[in-house]
């Protein structure tokens, strides 16, 4: 696919959601919260390409909600919320970073997971700073100075989100393709050779991974800004769990995957939620089984597919 | 002519086996040095030892005067030293193509924040640098998709791309087709002379050794049994019976 396609195609599906949110006044919420839960999943799918899967992604997204329902009290301007805790949580994505791009697969995997649940125990046990489980409210805040009615806040983050979604989405893209993303991709089949061309595997993993990191808080950032509640609930395994499921379910080949995953994952998980309670968990897992064994390139690598039939057609 | 790498009484033993014991060498700038020598007998170890990638428990290398002992590989590889590698150490699911652009990338900085920009400027140098190798036709191909002549091609032109000053190659012909070596390697060596790089080579065809080295060092348990130009190594009757006759010279009755 053309850059000029995918930058229409990019800016098609911006405005279908906008559309969306129009016409499904309801359906604003869950986009919102689908286009965040898409950043930290781009972080998920650079990472893939070196051929690793962290299973605690979560945590940098729980810690830059966090950072925002702390820091609004003090500073309640989105804008600067937003910047201040998506570089806070890359600031500890280069610290945890340092230390996990030591190492790989079933390794890397369990010290992210380790760790997340590290971050998630502290935010339960600390009553008195993070009122554990009850989690915090965020109060009011501003969006670029102006005090905006709940109305006009949600359309608000929503334009928000998917500016960052698109920005980060170019920012991959043009990551992937420069000398550092191939040398990412280079990870996963040789990585001693990348030594042997003067160059150091590790820190072409760790500047991914603070990348991932970075994405991942200015998600959590806009989710907090969102639901305008945080838990510990985001920093649980589950969590994380559901960043890697969306990434396969959405196709790690290209960009467009996350977000596409990430959309139909919230939109599933609503229409399931209210049509059958229950059986949504058993729904999750039909659907990733026949994702991996009928459509190993996810939703967006079955949507190309049909897009080439049809031109051939 | 000046020494580019000194080796001084090298040691390194796996379990009781000494795959270096005490190794001397100097290797001489601008020379082609061919190491020959029976399976086993440390040439791997010595270009593993030279490259960083193993530490030898005793002796010395220099390097244009350094010592570079227990430096990083990637250290090594930017002071001037590249090597390829017995096994091709490819990015398998790359390109050709993207394997040599990705070898210039990583000579010029991966960090430079310029390398996005100049992704035209590597992949030009990558095609040129492959086109010298007869491989252009195969750029596009994925490198696990080779045959493994050409796979070997692909490694030696990826520490090409680093422009080193000493390549070390380590059995740079093997897996090339008999038809092509001869050719391959006159080519490999325009290449490496116009670029005035010194080369040591591990070398199993005594054909190429004899056309292409400036001198021959015989490698055996571990030690440098004979050192000196292909005319008299080549012709000593302890080699030819010790080295030769395992690895026979291929087609010398009809050279002869
Ligand atoms: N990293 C290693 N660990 C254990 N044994 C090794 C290692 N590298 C080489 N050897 C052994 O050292 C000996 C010399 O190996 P090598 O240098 O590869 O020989 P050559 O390249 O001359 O065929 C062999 O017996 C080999 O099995
Ligand atoms: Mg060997």
């Amino acid at each position: 696919m053309s850059r000029t396609t995918e930058i229409l195609l990019a800016l098609a599906a911006a405005a279908l959601v906008l559309l969306l949110a129009w016409a499904v006044p309801w359906l604003r919420f869950v986009l919102t919260i689908a286009l965040a839960k898409g950043l930290a999943v781009l972080g998920i799918l650079l990472l893939l390409r070196a051929g690793q899967v962290s299973f605690g992604h979560a945590l940098f997204l729980a810690f830059a909600a966090y950072a925002v329902a702390f820091g609004a009290s003090t500073i309640p301007e989105a804008l600067i919320l937003l910047p201040l805790a998506a570089i806070g949580a890359a600031l500890l994505g280069l610290v945890i970073g340092l230390f996990v791009v030591r190492y790989r697969e079933i390794f890397f995997g369990m010290l992210n997971l380790a760790l997340s649940m590290v971050f998630y125990s502290l935010l339960e046990k600390f009553y008195a700073i993070t009122h554990g489980t009850d989690g915090i409210r965020l109060p009011p805040i501003t969006f670029a100075g102006q005090t905006l009615g709940s109305e006009a806040q949600g359309w608000a983050m929503l334009v928000l989100a998917l500016v960052l979604a698109l920005g980060f989405g170019a920012l991959v893209r043009t990551y992937l393709a420069s000398p550092m993303g191939q040398a990412l991709a280079g990870i996963k089949t040789r990585e001693a050779r990348l030594e042997f061309m003067g160059a150091s595997g590790r820190s072409v993993l760790l500047a991914a991974y603070v990348l991932s990191a970075l994405m991942a808080g200015a998600g959590g950032a806009v989710l907090a800004m969102t639901s305008r509640h945080v838990t510990p609930a985001l920093a649980y395994w589950t969590a994380s769990g559901e960043l890697v499921f969306i990434a396969i379910l959405g196709g790690a080949g290209s960009v467009f995957g996350p977000f596409l995953g990430a959309v139909a994952y919230e939109l599933t998980r609503v229409y399931a939620a209210a049509l059958v309670a229950d059986a949504w968990q058993m729904i999750l897992g039909m659907v990733l089984l026949l994702v991996i064994l009928f459509a190993p390139g996810g939703l967006w690598g079955m949507g190309r597919a049909l897009l080439a039939r049809r031109r051939a057609a | 002519m000046s020494v580019l790498l000194s080796a001084r009484g090298l040691r390194i033993a796996f379990g009781g086996l000494k795959a270096a014991d005490g190794i001397d060498l100097d290797v001489m700038e601008g020379e082609f040095l061919a190491i020959i020598g029976p399976n086993g007998a440390g040439k791997t170890t010595f270009i593993n030892m030279t490259t960083g990638y193993l530490r030898p428990q005793a002796g010395s290398i220099t390097y244009d005067g350094r010592p570079i002992l227990g430096m990083k590989p990637r250290r090594i590889v930017r002071a001037g030293i590249a090597r390829s590698f017995q096994l091709p150490q490819l990015f398998t699911e790359h390109t050709v193509l993207e394997n040599a652009a990705l070898a210039i990338a990583a000579r010029e900085g991966l960090w430079s924040p310029l390398a996005p920009l100049l992704r035209r400027r590597f992949r030009a140098e990558a095609e040129e640098l492959l086109d010298r190798f007869g491989l252009l036709p195969l750029a596009g191909r994925r490198a696990d998709a080779l045959n493994e002549g050409a796979r070997k091609l692909a490694d030696i032109a990826m520490a090409v791309a680093l422009r080193p000053r000493l390549l070390l190659m380590d059995e740079p012909t093997s897996g090339v087709a008999s038809a092509e070596k001869m050719a391959v390697v006159e080519t490999l060596a325009r290449v490496l002379r116009q670029s005035r790089v010194t080369a040591v080579f591990v070398e199993h065809d005594m054909d190429v050794v004899a056309r292409f080295a400036d001198r021959v060092a015989v490698w055996g348990q571990g030690k440098i049994m004979a050192l000196g130009p292909p005319e008299q190594i080549l012709n000593d009757p302890a080699v030819l019976r010790d080295v030769i006759g395992i690895a026979p010279r291929e087609g010398s009755h009809a050279a002869a």
